[in-house]
């Protein structure tokens, strides 16, 4: 399954790191961050949960700026 | 400018304002310390704050953490010291003016590019007992009846059933002259209604419709990131432990040295204050920031002269194209026919062709449409009398009490008239009056107005490749070949043989360089996804095109091929210029930070300059208009 959310991210440099440090949760298959268009692309990989996968990726990019935020 | 940064800019203002006032102001010891520390909170708290935040996650080296260290450095040599507190403070407005306007100008041309693209319709106002309703699109079923007023977007696809107008489609095709509509037309969501009310029975679910497809598209494009995204990714990776391991050699070795040498003094603190300055001057912004940038502006730039690429990485492949593959039918010609030849024998070349149309008046057949699209005029029906029409032959007519013979050889024959012989490609259709031959006329299908300068211009970007495919007959294609100048063609090929032979050609192909297919997308879907980049034309309502290719035309001007190529070309020098200045501007900074001929200062005054020119370079990219 793929999905794209609209997130809220400030800098560029941080969105990359996001992106890095959201590839590494778990159920995740591949992850793309786009800073020009806030968007981010999640692909799951097959069983896992949407909302817990979102809310774990959510609390790493947190880690990296404060205010990100995604829609979820 | 957001409310966010509204607050930075007056806390900018505020702290400098500060600052200048603290140089007139004649203090010293602890309290023009204390009174520095008034501007350097303003402008820096949040930093110091961000620095804390970022070590308790364990992120270490962040940019706020080195922003925290080297201005509190900065603080405490003043202290220790010669009482300078003016670069801790200025460094900080700096660094903070640099984010400002990056996040501001940014912002702006993402605001700006994504105006381009903005055609989401809001509303849909559906009647309901006689009374208008505004509501969500995405709950209107197909074969609703939605009412449009002007100077709004229509929502979902579907069919006027009541009222004409015009509408705007440039947002969809790209091109400019309004289109009029009336009932029974069939319209696409995302054009704007211009003049009368118009009443559309809807043809599909709004998520289906041209304008939430093409929406998705865009914003998907997002997440095919190109190689030199990817090589970013991969150059920070490098690039942060090596700062990071020369910071520490800059801070430690030429100290351990000093003392290992007789008569100098380690100076510590100068070293560890270089450290610190260099790491700060390493930040990779500009590069980060100016890449990502330059392919968003150009997929903006092409999306609005009305060519949609699906991602960045097309748009750079578009660029190390080496063959370009025409399908013939619908791409390089009309894919209608038209009347080619007129060829009157014993009488005038007008009287032919209005016999022909008179006499194929009532026949719906496309060759007799041709006849009436040529002929121009409305045809006088007083004039026509029986028709009698043979199948596979043609039609008997009598016009203006004489009997116009009009069909193919095979007709003549049957009629006993001997016809002219005639080599040329197309349908013949001739024409006898009374028992007489009168001539003939050649229908064909024609190489659209631009294909020919289509090629020309593929040929001068260096595109020495170029092949027509064809399911056609080998006379037809060849003539078409001839008359837009491309001279390898393969005709009569099944859809499968041109599978192959595409695929033959991208195995020729050099390495890295790539085989560019174009189509309708109607019955080529397979070649365009097999292709390096599959480009389909007319893409406005064809579900497969949008669906298998890779970049979009939303009409079907040939010419759009060789300007797609050339903003990528655009694009790709853009983001070559911005990689190689920012990386030497950085070098240059790093050597001069770090042999101590530049301060904090340079440094960071060196990193927002490159990344606003690598802004402003970038967004060129955006005018791809005049490309």
């Amino acid at each position: 399954m793929k999905k794209t959310y609209k997130i809220e991210v400030d800098c560029a440099n941080c969105a990359l790191k996001m992106e890095t440090l959201a590839k590494k949760e778990a159920g995740v298959k591949d992850v793309q961050i786009s800073f020009m268009s806030q968007r981010m692309t999640v692909e799951f990989l097959d069983g896992a949960d949407e909302q817990t996968v979102m809310n774990s990726i959510l609390k790493r990019c947190k880690k990296v700026e404060r205010d990100a935020f995604i829609y979820f | 400018m957001t409310k966010k940064q509204k607050k930075m800019l007056s806390r900018i203002l505020f702290s400098a304002a500060g600052l200048a006032a603290l140089t007139f102001a004649d203090t010293d010891g602890l309290l023009r310390f204390f009174l520095y520390l008034i501007p350097y909170f303003i402008i820096g708290y949040d930093i110091l704050f961000d620095a804390v935040f970022g070590i308790l996650n364990g992120r270490i080296f962040d940019e706020n953490f080195l922003m925290a260290v080297a201005t509190v450095g900065a603080l405490a040599l003043g202290l220790s010291g010669n009482g300078n507190y003016t670069e801790a403070v200025a460094v900080m407005l700096l660094y903070q003016t640099g984010e400002l306007f990056q996040g501001y100008a940014v912002g702006k041309s993402r605001k700006s590019i994504s105006g381009l693209m903005d055609i989401r319709p809001d509303h849909a106002n559906i009647e309901n007992d006689g009374v208008l309703l505004s509501v969500d699109p995405s709950q209107v079923e197909p074969g609703s009846v939605i009412t449009v007023h002007p100077g709004e977007r229509i929502p979902i696809d579907g069919c006027v059933v009541c009222g004409s107008s015009s509408l705007d489609t440039r947002a969809l095709t790209g091109e400019s002259l309004p289109r009029d509509v009336a009932v029974g037309d069939e319209v696409f969501s995302g054009s704007i209604n211009l003049i009368g009310v118009l009443k559309i029975m809807t043809a599909k679910r709004f998520e289906e419709s041209t304008a939430s497809r093409i929406l998705e598209l865009v914003e998907n494009a997002a997440s095919r990131k190109s190689k030199s995204e990817n090589f970013i990714s991969s150059f920070a990776r490098i690039y942060t432990p090596v700062v990071c391991i020369s910071a520490l050699l800059l801070a430690a070795l030429p100290p351990i040295i000093s003392i290992a040498l007789p008569n100098t003094s380690p100076m510590w603190s100068v070293w560890l204050y270089r450290a610190l300055t260099f790491l700060v001057a390493s930040c990779p912004c500009a590069l980060v920031i100016s890449i990502p940038l330059t392919f968003f502006a150009g997929i903006g730039g092409a999306g609005k002269a009305g060519i949609l690429i699906k991602g960045a990485s097309y748009l750079e492949a578009l660029s190390k194209t080496s063959c370009v593959v025409f399908d013939k039918t619908g791409t390089l010609t009309e894919g209608s026919f038209k009347v080619t030849k007129l060829c009157p024998a014993g009488i005038p070349g007008e009287k032919l062709l209005e016999y022909a149309a008179f006499a194929e008046y009532a026949s719906s057949h496309p060759i007799a449409k041709s006849l009436m699209s040529e002929y121009g005029e409305s045809v006088d029906t007083q004039r026509i009398g029986e028709i009698t029409e043979l199948a596979g032959k043609g039609v008997i007519s009598s016009v203006d009490g004489r009997r116009i013979a009009v069909g193919n050889k095979r007709l003549m024959e049957h009629l006993g008239i001997k016809c002219a012989d005639c080599v040329c490609h197309g349908t013949v259709v001739h024409v006898a009056a009374d028992g007489d031959y009168a001539g003939y006329i050649v229908i064909s299908d024609v190489p659209k107005v631009n294909a020919a300068e289509a090629v020309e211009r593929l040929n001068e970007l260096g595109i020495k490749d170029i092949v027509m495919l064809t399911g056609d007959r080998k006379e037809s294609a060849d003539a078409i070949a001839r008359d837009v100048g491309i001279s390898k063609v393969y005709s009569e090929l099944l859809p499968d043989g041109k599978v192959e032979l595409t695929e033959r050609l991208i195995e020729k192909a050099k390495r890295g360089s790539k085989v560019v297919f174009v189509g309708d997308g109607i019955n080529d879907a397979p070649v365009l996804s097999r292709a390096d980049i599959g480009i389909a034309m007319g893409g406005v309502g064809s579900e497969a095109a949008i669906e298998g290719a890779d970049i979009v035309l939303m009409d079907d001007d040939p010419l759009k091929i060789p300007k797609a190529i050339r903003i990528s070309k655009k694009c790709l020098a853009i983001v070559m210029q911005n990689t190689i200045f920012a990386i030497t501007v950085k070098v240059c900074s790093l050597i001069l930070v770090g042999t101590g001929l530049a301060g904090m200062w340079l440094a960071i005054f060196a990193d927002v300059g490159v990344m606003i020119l690598a802004i402003l370079n970038a967004a060129r990219a955006l005018a791809a208009k005049n490309t």
